[in-house]
């Protein structure tokens, strides 16, 4: 996750605490389940904001059922549903379950 | 209908690794932060020889000295199967060496900015003759030689940037300014070297069309370069400064921006110029940019494979009235990806590729090849970016199954027929779906594709003027007869018919 990025969520989580959470929309498990990482325990990469900094907060893929439940399915339809043909969405949730399982507060 | 005709092409890359080596983003930032750290004292054995890149079946593709019929066909990973003879030509340009690009880009500068050591610079000067596009005039540009203390005395007080050959220092870039930044060496070199592979992508278009310097009437220059001063920030101009090199002299130029949209969005304009009469003839040209040599090698290097990101990335497109000789761009089909449009990948992809196709009555079984975001994904895949061209064309496929010109089941046959193979190195507007223009007009002259689709996409934000990106996209097909006369043609009153259908329609719902 670039360093701006990283900022961004601290700040906001400094703001608003636990009460926000994170919604990813990465296409790559792998990156994904470092974004989550990053935003739930600290920054594995040691590089930004975030390195050594456990914020907890709740971070969920956008093909998570619980994000998908909350979601207008027209919007849905419109914007999010082309990319569903395209990439693994259960395995995007998994990844970002996997983390948040582990480190993140005040799950939904 | 209005469409200008595609007349030449040429593609070429300049294999420079030592630049890239100091100079590309990644590794010149680790240096300046942690001077000679141990992901720089191991990248210099990831690098891959002129051989190696000349051997490369994406390189080659980009150069047509593989036709993508050869390509697709070729055995990968090509990183382990390198075709067994290095070729310097191919159709549409060149590999060209270090050693004869620093001379290059010497003999393209103006301002006394690049100096060469004496017998280096005779060396390569020697060698730049033999170059079937070079012309004795142009290598008579080559001056500036210098002893080599001299060079090491302008790298030591006064700021000049090294460039290197064999590991040793062989010339420089000196310093334009003492406190504009925009005039620093390391901008100069990124400039020259930008101008340097617009020249070299512009002697082949002119090489490859037949035609002579002072026939070109424009040229619009769309790298991502910028070039100017404090008071004028990337004013330009890339494209008159090429066209002085190339001895263009009945032509003037222009630069268009837009990221990696760029160069589709300098075709467009220029096609459009040349629709109108306002030029003759229009050449959309880009040369390279330094700062992406090796912008991924951190990645390459940590799981032991070759630093591919080693070339520069140039090419030159020759847009002429439509006479009905040459494969044509469709104006009244022009993909736009506007502001209200939104950023989703799928509001993204209908905007370029459905709605066009829908203006004109056509749906996505209708093109041949899709062609966006051409990069190599043996570049892009170890770096956690995944395989750009498949991921587009997976889109688009999906896309299609929305929209009901495919089953779902067909999705992967679409893919496979319909997508393309990325080609082209991480050079920003460089793979942006141009690189297949020419193998596109080349398909459709010998009738083996009926039309095509060229899509740009733009990262506005990393500029932080903006949170948008931008795209656009154009189609290639065959000449319908000619636009320039004026004539009605089939395709205009199939137009016209489907119109006034649509208005029936309307009334009667």
């Amino acid at each position: 996750m670039d360093l701006q990025n990283q900022q961004r969520i601290k700040d906001a989580a400094e703001k608003f605490g636990t009460n926000c959470i994170v919604i990813l929309g990465s296409s790559d498990a792998e990156g994904a389940e470092i974004y989550a990482e990053t935003v739930s325990n600290g920054d594995p990469t040691y590089a930004g904001p975030l390195a050594g900094v456990s914020l907890g907060l709740p971070v969920y893929h956008i093909f998570d059922q619980t994000i998908r439940d909350e979601c207008d399915a027209s919007a849905w339809e419109e914007q999010i549903s082309m990319m569903e043909m395209v990439l693994d969405p259960e395995k995007l949730a998994a990844a970002v379950k996997g983390m948040r399982d582990q480190f993140s507060k005040d799950v939904l | 209908m209005s469409s200008v005709g595609i007349k030449s092409y040429a593609y070429c890359l300049n294999h420079v690794p030592e630049i890239g080596l100091r100079y590309g983003s990644t590794p010149f930032t680790e240096r300046e932060e942690k001077g000679e750290s141990e992901f720089l004292a191991s990248l210099p054995s990831h690098v891959q020889s002129w051989e190696k890149a000349a051997s490369y079946a994406p390189n080659l593709t980009y150069i047509g000295a593989l036709s993508y019929d050869e390509f697709e066909a070729a055995k990968t990973p090509w990183i382990e199967n390198y075709l067994p003879e290095p070729k310097r030509y191919g159709k549409y340009g060149e590999i060209m060496p270090e050693d004869e690009f620093l001379g290059l880009m010497t003999l393209c500068d103006v301002f006394d900015l690049v100096w060469l050591e004496k017998s280096f610079g005779e060396s390569v000067k020697a060698k730049l003759l033999k170059d079937p596009i070079m012309t004795e005039a142009i290598v008579a540009r080559l001056k500036g030689l210098h002893e080599l203390a001299e060079i090491e005395a302008e790298v030591k007080d006064k700021k000049a940037r090294a460039l290197y050959f064999g590991g040793k220092v062989v010339g420089c870039v000196r310093s334009g300014h003492s406190v504009d930044d925009c005039l620093f060496a390391y901008v100069l070199m990124e400039n020259l070297a930008c101008k340097a592979g617009g020249v070299l992508a512009l002697l082949h278009l002119i090489k490859n069309a037949g035609i002579k310097p002072e026939d070109i009437d424009f040229v619009i220059e769309c790298s991502e370069e910028g070039a100017g001063d404090m008071n004028q920030r990337a004013g330009g101009n890339f494209a008159k400064a090429v066209a002085e090199i190339a001895g263009c002299l009945n032509a003037s130029g222009v630069d268009v921006r837009g990221f990696c949209a760029g160069p589709v969005n300098a075709i467009i304009a220029g096609a459009s110029q040349v629709a109108a009469g306002a030029r003759k003839n229009c050449v959309v040209l880009a040369g390279g940019a330094i700062p992406k040599l090796y912008m991924n090698s951190r990645d390459h290097a940590k799981k032991n494979l070759p630093a591919l990101e080693d070339c520069l990335g140039n090419f030159a497109v020759l847009l002429v009235p439509d006479d009905g000789t040459n494969p044509v761009i469709r104006l009244d089909a022009l993909g736009k990806h506007s502001v209200g449009a939104g950023a989703s990948p799928q509001a993204i992809t209908s905007a370029l590729t459905y709605e066009p196709l829908a203006l004109i009555g056509l749906s996505f079984k209708d093109v041949d090849k899709f062609a966006a975001e051409l990069q190599i994904p043996e570049i892009t895949l170890p770096a956690g970016a995944g395989d750009v061209p498949l991921a587009n064309a997976k889109m688009i496929a999906a896309l299609a199954v929305m929209k009901k010109s495919i089953e779902k089941a067909d999705m992967d046959a679409f893919i496979k027929a319909r997508g393309t193979i990325g080609f082209a190195h991480t050079q920003g507007h460089i793979p942006s779906g141009v690189p297949f223009i020419g193998i596109a007009c080349d398909s459709i002259r010998a009738g083996h594709m009926k039309r095509a689709m060229i899509i740009g996409k733009g990262s506005l934000f990393l500029a932080r003027l903006t949170n948008l990106a931008d795209g656009g996209s154009f189609i290639i097909e065959a000449s319908s007869g000619g636009s320039s006369g004026g004539s009605v043609t089939k395709e205009d009153v199939k137009a016209l018919i489907l119109e006034a259908l649509s208005e029936i329609a309307g009334k009667l719902a």
